[in-house]
């Protein structure tokens, strides 16, 4: 376990810096991800929505023509600005959420509490919401539910980090004394139970056409959850090393 | 790790009223940011649906409800 260096702690607005970075370089990793793995999938999809449009022109939906808005060309580069500000965002909060709980929980490593807390938005914010309300490429999903569907999506993100927090408080409830497979099931029954209760409560939404290709609407969702593994790990291991390089050069200042 | 341990805080504790500020502050836009790119329709950035059609495909790849 490495120890808490000595040296002075860095502001917020320091670690807050190195949250964004982190977040904006591991964004357009997963940008990068997305483009060769994604795209592929979401052109396809296209191909098929167009095929609709033109088949029956009343369905109406997005614009996918060069005429559009904005190009296909335009949405492929604006993938990256995406990803790296979303990246951006949540490397941030990500650094804000470090800031607070080491100042609660004094105790915890820089690194660890990054990678932890990045663990654990991946399972919450990601990985929870994705079972239940798995995403969907062009040409899926009704429009008239859209309101309906972001709504309880963002809920199902909120309920999936109140689940992370709950299985933490079952880790900790159970005691420093007790085997550590005790305290593991503990933690696995409070994530457990607060997601499937928001699982039960929460409505489902069954939209994908009849004849929506199988094939590709799994993969089209192998890969977004994992352009969302790509920016959570890199988050994660991106922050703990810049805090890791804070606390060396620190050390290495009151040393010399 | 025992609760005994005395390690240092990664943030000085000194002044933490400002730091609650900025910590808010830092949420609020960094929310802003997130929501800019995953759910704005141009209300909020009054950029019509330039925005939302620029970043369209990322919406999908991050998993976002779109359309």
């Amino acid at each position: 376990m490495p120890l808490s260096g000595t040296g002075t702690p860095p502001t917020f607005v320091t670690v807050l810096l190195r949250g964004l970075l982190a977040g904006l370089v591991a964004g357009l990793l997963a940008g990068t991800f997305a483009y060769v793995v994604g795209e592929p999938h979401v052109e396809a999809a296209i191909a098929i929505e167009e095929a609709a449009t033109h088949a029956d022109p009343a369905t109406g939906g997005h614009q996918h023509d060069e005429d559009a808005l904005v190009s296909r060309n335009g949405q492929r580069g604006g993938l990256f600005l995406a990803t790296a500000l979303f990246g951006a965002a949540m490397g941030g909060l990500l650094a804000t959420a470090c800031v607070l709980l080491n100042r609660r929980r004094r105790t915890v490593d820089d690194g660890w509490s990054g990678l932890l807390l990045a663990g654990g938005a991946l399972l919450g914010a990601v990985i929870v919401p994705f079972v239940k309300y798995p995403p969907n490429p062009p040409a899926v999903g009704d429009p008239a539910t859209i309101d309906q569907r972001t709504v309880t999506y963002l809920l199902l993100v909120v309920l999936g980090l109140v689940a992370v927090w709950s299985g933490s408080l079952g880790y900790r409830a159970v005691g420093e004394q007790a085997p550590v497979w005790l305290r593991a099931a503990a933690a696995v029954g409070g994530f457990l139970l607060v997601t499937g209760v928001a699982y039960l409560v929460l409505p489902s939404f069954q939209e994908v056409p009849g004849d929506f290709p199988a094939t590709l609407l799994w993969s089209f969702r192998l890969a977004s959850l994992g352009t969302q593994v790509v920016l959570w790990t890199g988050i994660g291991l991106l922050f703990a090393a810049l805090m890791h390089r804070q606390r060396a050069v620190t050390d290495a200042r009151l040393a010399g | 790790m025992s609760s005994s341990t005395s390690s240092q805080p990664l943030v000085h504790p000194a002044a933490p009223t400002r730091l609650l500020w900025t910590v808010l502050a830092t949420v609020a836009v960094l929310s802003l940011l997130a929501y800019l790119v995953a759910f704005d329709q141009g209300a909020v950035s009054r950029s019509g649906m330039y925005l939302h059609e620029l970043m369209h495909d990322g919406r999908h790849l991050l998993g976002v409800p779109c359309h």
